[in-house]
């Protein structure tokens, strides 16, 4: 009893008083889908490989991204990158410039070398892959990194299927193309060129194949119906744009006609215009109407390529084109007028659509086809078992990124059928909406704008329209990033709690809740920026 | 611009803290080795900005001074809620004062401290004072007067959640105009606490002519952190008053503490600078500007100004004197010119 005056108890700490038991709800730390990733077609976790990429290591960027999709630097060319339109941080300022830093990533990739992981075991299973495009590569890369055998049959004479043929060189430069397939052929797939499957059955049979993935694309230009005199110049889009691939180069003449207004119609008026062609693209409705992207339309107009809107072509001569004005009716289709012109034109492209070539599919029992395209289920396999099929062959939108993700989720399946098994994919948490981030901690930074070929070079040469960024203006636009429903260690529940319930485990490990002191007054829901945290009803 | 925000975008500065940062540019809050000199377990309400500004106050003034520092505490909510007896709270030397004296007490102990300096018994010590504004303008006020007007070497920080929360919400000198109390008017024309009345305590710790006198609130860390670093660098008596709402005498959720905090400093209810020997230095710019009704209507003190006939004549009352802030302290950045 060696106490001062009037003092009979030692002194405590406050540590006695569990607080905790105050609390009616408890946050909890959750992680959220952000906009990107889940518009993503390729399924690409875009907020995670920013995040590595905002900390200026590229290389774990890379890595983390071409778990998803092995082609960044294609992909930073020619994704049509909705992730941006889903963005949140479009509702604050501008959305990040996601297929810019992918660019970037793929790029420097290229420049160091960077390899793709190799698999670590073999599982003693071969898969044939019919069709060396985004999506067919795609779905060797992702079985051969699960240890399967991978062989590709490709009919074409060159790797990249649409991207080679389809895409002109001033989006994609072939180097990188190349560069980015090789890298896939690098990890032990087997491919043989010029080497065309007439019979899927008989192919999978010669080589005792265990599964196929079929990605054959849409090659045959649609043929409109057009009256034509004997010497008119006809040819259908897709065959201009792959001729441009080899030795001769189509002779189109001055005065090019391009009948459609999608992509492709903009991208063969855009291969004319630098052949030193005119081009003029007619199409029947109006540039609203357009299923070609408008920036696509309006990088076009930029380069002096002229569009007649509300038009069909009715006749076709040896140097002339009969065309009948349209109107839209009330519905927004477009009616014949009766109203008739004609144009100068030295050849018609069409640029119609594609169709694909279902011709090694014949005398597949169970295979179900339907307006020209392979049905399949929700794990890509056709009727048949053991067939996949994806990209543009089957019911979907066609584009590059879309058929690289149908490669990986084909991918996932056929792996899980080789083990007589069904791929679960885990299940999605829920979206990271604009509404649980506190913007106010987020400073005002526009997106960063990249540089384009000057306009002299766009009209006369195949050099690559859009430039790149550099490493300062990358890593600026990585960190726009807003980190949606994504604890990015800001230390801000940390910081705000008033009773030091938030443990701080050191970087990379994110925080715990000290539920003996959390009195659950919600600040640290209210005050971190990118909504990874949630209030929870206490079970009283 | 007293506190400088770095040119760098995921999140500014304005997070805690922030992997990206360099450790220099981290606040002391964000450190694993915080002291956490107000410890858990203290029986504060959920959400108390007084019990979060201690904190973020005194831990900045602890690094700053090395861990050697005795804080002297004036009655109030602090030190009812930190130090029911035998508990303690506080991880740091503490004294607990009369709710009036706790000044007088602080420069007892930095004289006491000059003294065993002078005869070698001991290193430098740094001494702090802190209190509510019940403590601190109303009060402890003669005994603060005379630790400025004596230049007493002592950091005096004030918690100000304008009124006496602890004993049920009584009126102070720091309540606001027309912010209802316990004992200010409940009803009749003009309901709450009167107008004209009260006193802005920093102005009057700048008529002094102190080295040191600052205003920061608990949604600014990195300025709060900045002036505590600041001040404890100096000798002298220096005052920082910090703005930390109440969710109890407020009205508020307990989770819009910070967010009132903020809405203060962007209205320009609670002008946010610092200023040396009398003389304005530096003020902290508004940075996205609200009108005053979103800070009024988080709050039930002001709920009778948005009843049926909302009080439009109160409320442009209360916005005109957070106009009146703005120019006086050129709060905006287009009034710096």
């Amino acid at each position: 009893m060696d106490k001062p005056f009037a003092i009979t108890l030692d002194p405590g700490s406050s540590l006695a008083n569990h607080t905790g038991s105050w609390r009616t709800s408890r946050p909890v730390y959750v992680d959220r889908l952000p906009p990107c990733n889940k518009q993503c077609p390729a399924g690409e976790d875009i907020q995670g490989w920013l995040f590595h990429a905002e900390s200026g290591n590229y290389e774990s960027a890379w890595r983390h991204l071409t778990k998803d999709n092995p082609f960044p630097a294609i992909m930073g060319r020619v994704c049509y990158h909705s992730c941006e339109g889903a963005c949140n941080r479009g509702q604050i300022d501008e959305p990040v410039g996601i297929n810019s830093v992918e660019r970037f990533l793929g790029d420097e990739a290229l420049k160091r070398g960077w390899k793709l992981t190799a698999p670590t075991a073999e599982s003693g299973k071969h898969v044939l892959i019919v069709g060396a495009g985004p999506s067919g590569m795609s779905a060797a890369y992702h079985l051969r990194r699960l240890g399967h055998r991978v062989t590709v049959h490709e009919a074409g004479p060159l790797l990249g299927g649409m991207m080679r043929f389809g895409i002109p060189k001033y989006r994609l430069p072939r180097d990188v193309l190349e560069a980015e397939m090789q890298r896939v052929v690098e990890l032990g797939v087997h491919v043989q060129l010029n080497s065309k499957v007439e019979n899927i059955l008989d192919t999978m049979q010669d080589g005792k194949f265990d599964a196929a993935f079929l990605a054959v694309g849409a090659h045959i230009g649609k043929r409109a119906t057009i009256p034509a005199g004997d010497a008119a110049k006809i040819i259908d889009a897709i065959s201009l744009l792959r001729s441009m691939e080899g030795e001769d180069q189509p002779m189109l003449g001055r005065r090019v006609v391009v009948y459609g207004g999608g992509n492709t119609a903009i991208d063969v008026a855009r291969t004319a215009k630098r052949m030193g062609a005119e081009p003029l693209i007619v199409y029947r409705r109006t540039r609203e109407k357009m299923p070609a992207h408008d920036f696509e339309v309006e990088e076009a107009l930029q380069e002096g390529i002229m569009v007649k809107w509300l038009s069909t072509i009715k006749q076709a001569d040896e140097s002339s084109l009969t065309i009948e004005k349209m109107a839209l009716d009330s519905k927004g289709f477009p009616q014949p007028t009766g109203e008739f012109e004609t144009i100068e034109a030295d050849s018609l492209v069409l640029a119609l659509g594609q169709d694909v070539d279902l011709g090694l599919l014949e005398g597949v029992p169970g295979l179900q086809v339907s307006d020209g395209v392979v049905q399949v289920g929700s794990n890509m396999m056709t009727g048949h078992p053991g067939i996949f099929a994806g990209g543009d062959m089957v019911p979907a939108e066609r584009n590059v990124t879309v058929g690289i993700g149908h490669g990986k989720a084909a991918a996932k399946h056929i792996d899980a059928w080789l083990r007589s098994e069904e791929y679960v994919a885990p299940v999605k948490h829920d979206t990271a909406a604009f509404e649980n981030l506190n913007t106010w901690y987020y400073t005002d930074a526009p997106k960063t704008v990249r540089p384009m070929l000057d306009i002299i070079r766009r009209q006369s040469t195949f050099d690559e329209v859009q430039g790149g960024l550099d490493e300062s203006t990358a890593l600026f636009e990585a960190r726009r990033c807003l980190s949606c429903g994504n604890c990015f260690e800001c230390d801000n529940c940390y910081g705000v709690c008033p009773d030091n319930a938030v443990i701080k485990l050191g970087p990379g490990k994110r925080f715990q809740f000290n539920y003996d002191y959390c009195k659950g007054c919600g600040m640290c829901v209210a005050e971190c920026p990118c909504g990874a945290i949630k209030m929870e009803a206490e079970e009283i | 611009m007293s506190f400088q925000p770095l040119h760098f975008y995921q999140t500014g500065t304005f997070t805690v803290g922030n992997r990206l940062l360099a450790e220099e540019d981290r606040t002391v809050q964000a450190e694993i080795g915080r002291t956490n000199s107000l410890n858990s377990g203290h029986r504060a309400c959920q959400g108390c900005g007084e019990a979060l500004g201690a904190r973020f106050a005194i831990d900045a003034a602890m690094n700053a001074a090395r861990g050697r520092l005795i804080a002297a505490n004036a009655t109030g909510c602090l030190e009812v809620f930190s130090t029911p007896y035998p508990e303690t709270s506080w991880q740091i030397p503490w004294i607990h004062s009369l709710f009036g004296n706790t000044a007088a007490v602080a420069t007892g102990i930095a004289a006491a401290i000059k003294v065993k300096k002078q005869k070698g018994e001991m290193g430098d010590v740094r001494v702090v004072a802190q209190g509510g504004d019940g403590g601190t303008t109303d009060i402890g006020f003669g005994c603060l007067s005379g630790m400025f007007e004596r230049n007493d070497d002592v950091l005096y920080i004030c918690y100000d959640n304008g009124g006496y929360m602890n004993t049920g919400v009584q009126r102070s000198s720091a309540t606001p105009p027309a912010a209802r109390t316990a004992t200010t008017m409940p009803v009749g024309p003009e309901p709450g606490n009167a107008f004209g009345q009260g006193k802005f305590l920093p102005a009057i710790a700048m008529a002094h002519e102190i080295p040191y006198v600052a205003t920061a609130t608990v949604a600014g860390l990195h300025d709060l952190e900045y002036k505590v670093t600041k001040a404890m660098g100096m000798r002298g008596a220096r005052y920082i008053h910090i703005l930390v709402p109440c969710p109890l005498g407020w009205g508020a959720a307990s989770q819009d503490t910070i967010k009132l905090a903020r809405l203060a400093k962007e209205t320009g209810i609670f002008p946010v600078f610092e200023a040396e020997r009398g003389e304005v230095t530096g003020v902290l710019k508004i940075r996205r500007q609200q009108p005053v009704e979103e800070y009024l209507k988080l709050q039930k003190r002001y709920a009778h100004l948005f009843g049926k006939t909302p009080a439009v004549e109160t409320i442009a009352r209360l916005q005109a004197a957070a106009d009146k802030n703005i120019r006086k302290y050129g709060l905006l950045d287009q009034e710096a010119n």
